[in-house]
């Protein structure tokens, strides 16, 4: 677009930098400038209106927002944007391959169908990565020791896509 | 099968007609032709005035092949199911296939209203049954068209031609694809008589397992459930309800929720008493509306509200279970006596051998995923809602009710549902969402937080048992006597007190028939706690103690638990007549998943690892279920380390889908049995979250779990609830087996931890 010759003005007055927190969501960056102390999870759903990581308890208890920030678990009910400068979020959105295909995880969710109403799912998807991160062959107490809550009790299922997934993913390494 | 395509003859009638573009809409209802679905409508764009069509079926002329799907999928798998009905009879290509969910429409025709697409109720595990013949029909119609105009295109006979995957071949080698056959078969009359179904056989889908059709978009965040929608750019409100049962709003200080950045409103909802919004009383409460729900539960945070308590002071569980007991220790005349086979009292005075043991069982919650929501838009001439609910129906009677709108100006959507399981019966949230958005003049979207949830909640009632047996010296069950005390989920619902017993007993609940003296009574009790639907209803409070007290009669009389069953059952095969959903009680049936599951638990074979097994069965709904479990419990730490299901469901639909039900009614009987107890003091629930509402994790679930699924010939049975009565007491027996510690009250783990 062609813009108008302008006369620079006699002094400039800097504008402010907008204050905000910086942060990388799904390998993107994004500046919060709101409420610092709004939690991750009302950022995700309502601002960005990015919508699978779930609202379950709003207590620490469930495990419906888990989301893993730095590689590691994380609830995002829990967590103020305050903390989270700097930081790498990832969310269920992000956890497929940068290629468009679906994590192991993912696709071992489907191949066993381990989905009853789904809700929940996003947040065991994101437990189990972060499981799989630092646990490749996890044991059954290893995947007893993940805290999130299925409501409909798919966890049979859940059990063997994980176990599915770690088998896939160490025949890929 | 004949009988019911005359009826369904009879009453509706198969539409087909052709859209501009060339599809072929076909469905099952009542429609005029200012009601049809124009075909031109773009898919993105598809929604109730082009789906208008119940169980519809709708082919574009690219083979792309829209099913609507009738039922709210809250889980149940209903969006992969009842779809495949049709797409086996219409030998459609599944990956073809496109499901649309159906809102609820009432059409006018001849001044009389009708629902356009019959029932619409995701409860009872009754859609697949409800819909077995209907949509089989839909598909086996349009299948029937596309062959007409196959036979017309190709120039042979019809007997000639097959279809498959969406296409028809001929035998001189050529092939049309339904999507190039859908203009002409539109124009094609129907035919005078329904065409004819496949034979099982042929089906390729029904039988034949598929995973949910939305399990893509749910693993990779994609899905939007209502909790997930901000249609109309809506204000978020934040509810906070009353504390007490049945109390009041007394007085209410705003002013600094006000001053909370992004607050808008703070709307009071007080509704009248006794207004009849839902199944349950609405609770009075307050609502924080906001421009997110960040700030709206700032703004909930800062406001100042005291409530009033109004005559239920003084109510508590305990209180309420020390009068079931009273009752039941009573020579007191029941509320009703709901059964009596021969003389009950004859066979306990000649009984060699005579065993009672009482159980208590509480209140507990629904605690689904996706807390109760709503999204309402209403204006002068039209309403727009998302709504997760099991009862689109009921839901668009109740906003017609509260708007004064005509059904046609009311829209539903009903997306993808986080969890049912009977609450979303209930309308009370639904009431809330309307209400507020007619106060506050713009869209709303109701905020439930889990607090709120569990503690606003219809329950399932709590239930005291008292059970009896008389036995004679062969340790024969002679006299059956079941005596139970709870409070009515009917009660406030207009039903009269003679029938307040109906949603707390089966009258024919076994082992009647079986037992040559049996009775069956019912105490009503009173509480001001909300009431409702539940997986299962009350089989599950039922057979958890008619299950219990077999072990205990095996016990008693040095009896194998799985051979006391078999010989209650007895060798003969027998149909034991039955008043509930389901018809008749057929013994070998039942007989047979309780052996399938005993020998796939190697009953017999005697553990020396200290593990226990427990066994259990049920009837319901039509379907036979039965339950094996192995635990263990070592320094009080229990493990599940194996569990079976056998199941007889009549023709299982989608056996993957029936798998799915099974694994997650047994995970919430052993949930429910484990540590859920909603209790009342002073008036007030005393639970607020998980952490004193305890729902099981992977910890407590099995490590390994197996599903027998019996192949059936016969009708179809409902999946979602039929698992969930037999898993509590088979857990229960199994604990006992491996720690000789009985529970006669529930929740199991508390209850256990103190008995060790």
């Amino acid at each position: 677009m062609l813009q108008a010759k302008q006369t620079p003005p006699e002094s400039i007055t800097p504008e402010a930098p907008r204050k905000g927190i910086d942060l990388t969501l799904n390998g993107e960056h994004f500046r919060h400038t709101g409420d610092p102390k709004m939690t991750l999870l009302w950022y995700l759903r309502d601002v960005l209106h990015l919508t699978g990581t779930k609202y379950g308890c709003d207590s620490d208890q469930c495990g419906a927002c888990t989301v893993m920030i730095d590689g590691k678990r994380a609830l995002a009910c829990e967590t103020p944007m305050a903390k989270l400068a700097g930081s790498e979020v990832t969310t269920v959105e992000g956890l497929a391959g940068e290629n468009g295909g679906l994590h192991p995880l993912q696709q071992a969710w489907i191949d066993e169908d381990a989905i009853l109403c789904g809700y929940c799912q996003p947040g065991q998807l994101m437990a189990a990565a972060a499981l799989l991160k630092i646990k490749p062959n996890p044991s059954d107490a290893d995947i007893e020791s993940l805290p999130n809550i299925c409501r409909c009790g798919s966890y049979v299922r859940v059990r063997r896509a994980i176990k599915r997934a770690a088998k896939a993913m160490q025949g890929d390494a | 099968m004949s009988d019911s395509i005359l009826r369904l003859s009879r009453r509706r009638f198969l539409q087909v007609m052709a859209g501009t573009a060339g599809a072929l809409v076909i469905g099952i209802g009542e429609v005029r032709a200012q009601d049809a679905p124009s075909a031109d409508v773009p898919l993105a764009m598809l929604g109730d005035d082009v789906t208008a069509l119940g169980p519809f079926l709708r082919i574009e002329p690219d083979g792309r092949t829209l099913i609507g799907a009738r039922d709210p999928d809250c889980g149940e798998g209903t969006r992969t199911s009842l779809p495949r009905i049709i797409a086996d009879e219409l030998d459609a290509d599944w990956r073809q296939v496109i499901v649309l969910p159906l809102g609820p429409k009432v059409v006018n025709e001849n001044g009389n209203a009708r629902w356009r697409y019959g029932r619409q109720l995701s409860g009872e595990s009754a859609s697949i049954p409800a819909a077995w013949n209907d949509l089989r029909q839909a598909g086996a119609l349009a299948r029937w068209l596309l062959l007409q105009a196959a036979v017309r295109r190709s120039g042979v006979a019809a007997s000639q031609l097959r279809c498959r995957d969406g296409r028809i071949s001929a035998p001189n080698g050529k092939s049309y694809s339904y999507g190039e056959l859908v203009k002409d078969a539109a124009q094609q009359a129907p035919p005078q008589t329904p065409p004819p179904l496949k034979v099982p056989a042929d089906y390729r889908y029904i039988g034949h397992g598929a995973g949910d059709v939305d399990a893509h978009a749910i693993v990779t965040g994609q899905q939007r459930y209502s909790s997930d929608r901000f249609d109309g750019d809506p204000l978020i409100a934040v509810v906070l309800h009353c504390p007490y049962v049945q109390g009041k709003l007394d007085r209410i200080d705003t002013e600094a929720a006000l001053k909370v950045p992004g607050v808008k409103q703070v709307l009071p909802l007080e509704p009248e008493p006794h207004q009849t919004l839902g199944n349950t009383p609405l609770a009075p409460s307050v609502a924080v509306l906001a421009v997110d729900t960040w700030s709206a539960l700032r703004g909930r945070d800062a406001l100042k509200v005291m409530w009033k308590q109004t005559g239920r002071e003084d109510e508590s569980t305990e209180a309420l279970f020390k009068q079931a007991h009273a009752l039941l220790d009573s020579d007191a005349e029941p509320t009703t006596h709901v059964r009596s086979d021969g003389d009950i009292d004859a066979a306990f005075k000649h009984a060699r051998t005579k065993i009672e043991q009482v159980y208590v069982q509480p209140f507990v919650a629904h605690a689904l995923a996706e807390t109760m929501t709503c999204i309402a838009r209403v204006e002068n001439d039209q309403a727009h809602l998302v709504i997760p609910t099991q009862a689109p129906q009921q839901a668009l009677s109740l906003v017609q009710r509260l708007t004064g709108l005509t059904p046609q100006q009311i829209t539903i959507e009903v997306p993808r549902v986080g969890g049912g399981f009977g609450r979303r019966i209930d309308q009370d949230f639904v009431a809330e969402a309307v209400m507020l958005a007619k106060a506050a003049g713009q869209p709303v979207k109701l905020y439930w937080s889990r607090e709120q949830d569990l503690r606003n909640d219809p329950y399932r009632p709590a239930a005291v048992h008292k059970l009896s047996a008389a036995l004679d010296r062969h340790h024969r069950i002679i006299g059956w006597r079941m005596h139970k005390a709870s409070p009515s989920m009917l009660t406030g619902r207009g039903v009269s007190a003679d029938r307040l017993w109906t949603s707390e007993m089966e009258r024919d609940a076994l082992p009647a028939g079986l037992v040559e003296n049996y009775q069956s009574s019912w105490w009503g009790l009173d509480s001001g706690l909300p009431r409702g639907e539940t997986r299962a209803d009350a089989h599950t409070v039922n057979t958890f103690a008619e299950q219990a007290f077999l072990d205990e009669i095996a016990k008693a009389t040095r009896q194998d638990p799985l051979d006391l069953r078999l010989k209650l059952l007895g060798d003969s095969d027998r149909s034991l007549p039955y008043s509930g959903r389901g018809g008749a009680i057929d013994t070998a049936r039942l007989r047979k998943v309780l052996t399938l599951a005993a020998d796939a638990i190697d009953w017999k074979k005697h553990r020396t690892n200290g593990h226990g097994l427990g066994i259990a069965y049920a009837y319901i709904y039509g379907a036979y279920c039965a339950h094996a479990f192995e635990v263990s419990v070592r320094s009080a730490k229990l493990v599940i380390h194996r569990v079976v299901c056998a199941v007889d469901v009549g023709r299982a639909v989608n056996p993957t889908g029936l798998e799915a039900q099974v694994i997650g009614a047994t995970m919430d009987g052993i949930s429910t049995t484990l540590g859920q107890a909603i209790s009342v003091d002073q008036g007030q629930v005393q639970q607020h979250n998980f952490k004193d509402y305890p729902m099981s994790r992977m910890a407590h679930s099995p490590r390994d779990m197996q599903v027998i699924v019996v192949p059936s010939e016969a009708a179809p049975m409902g999946a979602t609830g039929i698992a969930m009565p037999s898993a509590g007491p088979a857990l229960a027996n199994a604990v006992y087996a491996a720690t000789t510690v009985r529970i006669h009250r529930l929740p199991l783990l508390p209850e256990l931890m103190r008995l060790l």
